[in-house]
């Protein structure tokens, strides 16, 4: 057991003598946890505004007053004509156009119905809805202080029938993105760095001879494998820790849970992390090819792992995928221990699926490995 | 020129000759597009609901029938109390729980008012933002409905029109995205790894010895994978057309034109990466640590950066992955032509001539 | 199975698809000898050794290292013997000194007699001066001396080098033979190849490869009678014309 020290003792002495590579495995993952975490929202805001007003009384600009009180929209632009607004759509100056027609004032005073022309850029799906819904929000609102303004209630109307809804938000109340984003990218940035380190370690040696030199040496397989890995599995629990006092810090991002559960489960992730970089490292030739194999699974992994995307919404043929992507698992576990206070139990299901897949990713790279070929 | 030619043939034989690099070119795109074209989506599809009922008449069960014919949700199970609604979400299936208050039916009839409460696991903000949207519009539907009778004096309503993307289709959004972002790490780890590679195994100085100018050695290098990445784009173009049915309602020529500037300028930041690297491994690492998720989050490709706080927003400037995102999207939703993505074709270029300049001055100060 | 021959090899042969890389040879190697495994780029010289020293599994025939079969052994083979590779691989990014510990604790020396041959290694070396550096920052005569002594470091039966001296100026060269033949002095089996046919003189029995079959096998003496030639430069000269 000895010279699974030997080889440990000069993994870290190489690593830490890589004056290139420290800063892009420590400073770089952690500047861009701090600053990336803070793109990541779907928050739809600063919606640039644009309107027609073909009745130009006080109650169509009274209307327009409405959009530009909300804090949702942004600029709000006078356009003449519908020719222009569009123009100025096709150029990204606006993103929804209200078009409010001539009479509007006179016929609500007429107890007409009006019809209001919302024209929304659509191309983000998503975001156009929830543009809709803040249109439709503000025009309700709008509706009803008109009712106590202008109308008279007379004893014969019926009051409608209301369903009120009343929407909570738990684990984070204020809808904070970051919450969400960053316990995720941290696992991201976790990954990318142990499945690069660990997928390029045993090619480096194959190119540059010492490979051959090992092979010669008594030194039995699992030794040599598991002296390899452990530096690696430091670094990643030691990323792992500076990113979540960053979280805490910085980001204020609530740790409900244990926080042992999270290293707990954590040790394992990693494990197969690397398991995943030493299989890939057994069978490429060159550095280059090994870092394009991991290359094409992070990609993969990283938009199919639900944290930008719900996996819910994903086909099932990709769903039975992804229960095979470790970072799914990864970023499950963390949310619902960091944010929601999950136990063992209830990740226990992840946990033994990862537990798994750790067994089978480091067998197989134990098993690929040959010291005679 | 002859002894460019003979080096920009050296160039395509160290390639062509590397098969599973090769395949891993070409296939792990397609693959790619194909994959993210189907799977990632915003659009929420049979999330896991729960049901707190503290009435159990014949509204609420109607509402619950609804709730359960939706496409969108999934009636997963039925909560007892209160107490039960953590335990629920700490399992991790269910996102959403709807609590109706006592004596539900009775309180419509009386007070004309009855209340639910949407309780959604907000750890995914998103999704319990849609969840809410979306059990609201059910509601608002039914609630449309009871009222159907009852005489509203009048109404205000939204016409609304979706433009580009009249289905709100997610794919229109992310499959942009997705060509960018493949186009872009492939061209920049391609390159960033060809030249330190013959740095590390020596032959690059016979480079430096040879008559070639710096300049024409950095053409040299780029100008396969030039080739490659057009291929690539090609092919990624067509499958987002035929399998996904993204429209190009712009000019396919103008969409050909602003690819291969947006190719050209990815190879040219791969070039200058590797010029800062002395060895392959920190070339690699800085293609896909530096680049992969900058790119992802602030090219405006998942996360609008119009919401992203100002800093940011003006970071997002310096990606040439946004500029391009703007305009395939332009181009091929909304049919602009040239006079609409001038601005952001002009702001590629320049990008392009600076990244190879810089490239040029460094590779030049290692000759002296 | 005479106990003097550490290396016993009977038709050999190694194949990649269809090419034949080491043509069913022949061959066994004396406790002690300074065995030169001579022959042109290419002639199977390295593939050929490559199987003797456990990393490459033969097509077929038989052989047996320092008593350990090479198909069914070869851990225990890789016990008994040293390498030195043609790349005289050492870690570039770690210090002389950091290079035999890893060395010498990967073949389960202890501490102390780690400690023992460093120092021997070293003051033997004239390394002094440079114990600390990084080897990549040592000219290539260095790293080759260092090599050499690093693959001796668990006192092997057999030392296996591959093309050692490549690169090399004349003078280290002749240092290094030095070193061989104080490894030989020892009881130290030494199974060198090479390409450089003036080596050949310093051997004590020499074979000559040529397309995978070994075309002579003699000391250089009898060798230059055979072929009637002053130089073992002119012995492969030759062989090689056929």
């Amino acid at each position: 057991m000895k010279i699974i020290l030997y080889i440990i003792q000069k993994e870290f002495k190489q690593i830490f003598r890589n004056k290139g590579m420290l800063p892009i495995i420590f400073v770089l993952p952690l500047i861009q946890l701090i600053i990336l975490s803070n793109a990541a929202t779907f928050e739809v805001k600063n919606i640039k505004f644009g309107f027609i007003d073909n009745d130009r009384t006080s109650t169509s600009r009274a209307l327009v007053q409405k959009f530009n009180a909300s804090t949702y929209f942004d600029v709000s632009t006078d356009f003449p004509s519908e020719v222009l607004a569009s123009s100025a759509m096709l150029k990204r100056e606006v993103d929804v156009i209200l078009e409010i027609p001539h009479y509007l004032e006179r016929d609500l005073q007429k107890e007409k119905h009006i019809n209001l022309g919302v024209t929304i850029n659509a191309i983000d799906g998503a975001a156009a809805g929830v543009e809709n819904v803040y249109v439709t929000q503000i025009i309700q609102n709008f509706s009803k202080h008109l009712k106590v303004d202008l109308l008279q209630p007379s004893d014969k109307q019926v009051q409608p029938i209301n369903i009120e809804t009343i929407p909570l938000f738990w684990y984070n109340e204020t809808l904070n993105y970051k919450t969400f984003m960053v316990p995720g990218i941290l696992v991201l940035l976790v990954t990318m760095i142990t499945l690069f380190l660990s997928g390029m370690n045993i090619v480096r040696e194959k190119e540059i001879g010492t490979l051959e030199q090992i092979n010669v040496t008594p030194i039995k397989k699992n030794q040599f494998i598991i002296g390899k890995l452990f530096p690696f599995w430091v670094l990643g629990m030691t990323l792992l820790t500076i990113g979540l006092i960053i979280a805490k810090l910085i980001f204020d991002v609530p740790m409900v849970g244990s926080l042992l559960l999270m290293y707990l489960y954590t040790s394992i992730y990693i494990l197969v992390v690397l398991g995943i970089g030493l299989f890939i490292s057994n069978f490429t030739e060159t550095q280059q090819q090994a870092m394009f194999i991991a290359w094409f699974f992070i990609v993969i992994f990283i938009l199919m792992s639900g944290l930008f995307t719900p996996i819910e919404s994903m086909p099932k043929w990709a769903q039975v995928i992804t229960e095979f992507n470790p970072i799914k698992y990864f970023v499950e576990v963390m949310r619902m221990v960091m944010l929601k206070g999950s136990g063992f139990i209830d990740i226990f299901p992840q946990l033994i699926k990862t537990l798994l897949y750790a067994f089978i990713m480091n067998g197989l790279a134990v098993w690929s490995y040959k010291k005679t070929n | 020129m002859k002894r460019f030619i003979g080096f920009i043939k050296k160039e395509f034989y160290h390639i062509f000759r590397d098969r599973r690099s090769l395949f891993i070119l070409f296939g792990m795109p397609i693959a790619q597009i194909l994959l993210f074209g189907f799977a990632i989506t915003n659009e929420i599809n049979n999330v896991d609901i729960a049901i707190l009922d503290h009435s159990k008449d014949a509204t609420t069960k109607e509402i619950i029938n609804r709730i359960a014919a939706s496409k969108y949700f999934s009636i997963k199970q039925m909560v007892t109390h209160e107490a039960n609604i953590a335990s629920v979400f700490q399992k991790g299936h269910v996102k959403a729980v709807l609590n109706f208050e006592k004596d539900f039916s009775k309180n419509l009839i009386k007070d004309h008012k009855a209340t639910v409460q949407i309780i959604a696991d907000a750890t995914d903000p998103n999704t319990a933002n849609t969840i809410s949207n979306y059990v609201n519009a059910i509601l608002q539907q039914y609630q449309k409905e009871l009222n159907k009778d009852i005489t509203i004096v009048y109404q205000i309503v939204p016409e609304t029109r979706m433009v580009y993307n009249p289905e709100l289709k997610s794919v229109y959004m992310f499959v942009p995205g997705v060509m960018t972002i493949i186009l872009m790490l492939v061209s920049a780890m391609m390159t960033s790894i060809s030249i330190t590679r013959e740095k590390e195994l020596g032959t690059m100085e016979i480079l430096l010895v040879s008559p070639l100018k710096p300049f024409q050695v950095i053409i040299g290098k780029v100008f396969p994978y030039i080739f490659l990445s057009i291929i690539n784009a090609v092919v990624i173009v067509m499958l987002s057309i035929f399998i996904f049915n993204m429209p190009v309602q712009g000019s396919l020529f103008l969409l050909a034109l602003e690819s291969v500037l947006f190719i050209i300028s990815a190879l040219a930041l791969g070039i200058l990466i590797s010029t800062i690297s002395a060895t392959q491994q920190t070339a690699m690492m800085i293609s896909l640590m530096g680049l992969m998720l900058p790119v992802i989050l602030l090219s405006g490709f998942i996360f609008p950066i119009s919401s992203m706080p100002l800093p940011l927003q003006v970071i997002s400037n310096i990606i040439p992955a946004k500029w391009f995102i703007i305009i395939i999207k332009g181009i091929m939703l909304k049919g602009v032509g040239l006079q609409f993505v001038w601005k952001e074709t002009l702001i590629l270029l320049g990008m392009t001539v600076f990244f190879i300049a810089l490239s040029v001055k460094k590779y030049k100060i290692r000759l002296e | 199975m005479s106990i003097n021959k550490v290396i016993q090899v009977e038709d050999l042969t190694k194949m990649f698809g269809d090419f034949t890389a080491v043509n069913s040879i022949t061959f066994d190697v004396e406790k002690g000898e300074i065995f030169g495994f001579l022959g042109a780029n290419g002639a199977g010289k390295t593939t050929a050794m490559k199987m003797l020293i456990g990393i490459l599994s033969p097509t077929a025939g038989e052989a047996t290292v320092a008593g350990f079969d090479v198909f069914t052994n070869a851990e225990d083979i890789k016990k008994n013997i040293g390498y030195m590779s043609q790349k005289f691989a050492l870690y570039d990014d770690l210090t002389v000194k950091e290079n035999i510990t890893f060395f010498g604790g990967i073949y389960g020396l202890s501490k102390s007699k780690i400690k023992e041959k460093s120092n021997t290694l070293i003051e033997d070396l004239g390394l002094e001066k440079v114990a600390n550096q990084l080897v990549g920052a040592l000219p290539l005569g260095w790293k080759q001396k260092i090599s050499f002594s690093v693959a001796l470091l668990h006192d092997p039966k057999i030392v296996f080098l591959d093309e050692p001296t490549g690169g090399v100026d004349p003078i280290t060269r002749r240092q290094f033979w030095e070193m061989i033949y104080k490894a030989a002095n020892h009881g130290t089996t030494v199974f060198v190849t090479t390409h450089y046919m003036d080596e050949a003189e310093y051997c004590d029995r020499v074979s000559i490869m040529v397309n995978g079959k070994i075309e002579a096998l003699d000391t250089p003496k009898k060798l230059k009678e055979q072929f009637n030639a002053a130089t073992m430069n002119d012995v492969f000269l030759k062989l090689a014309r056929g």
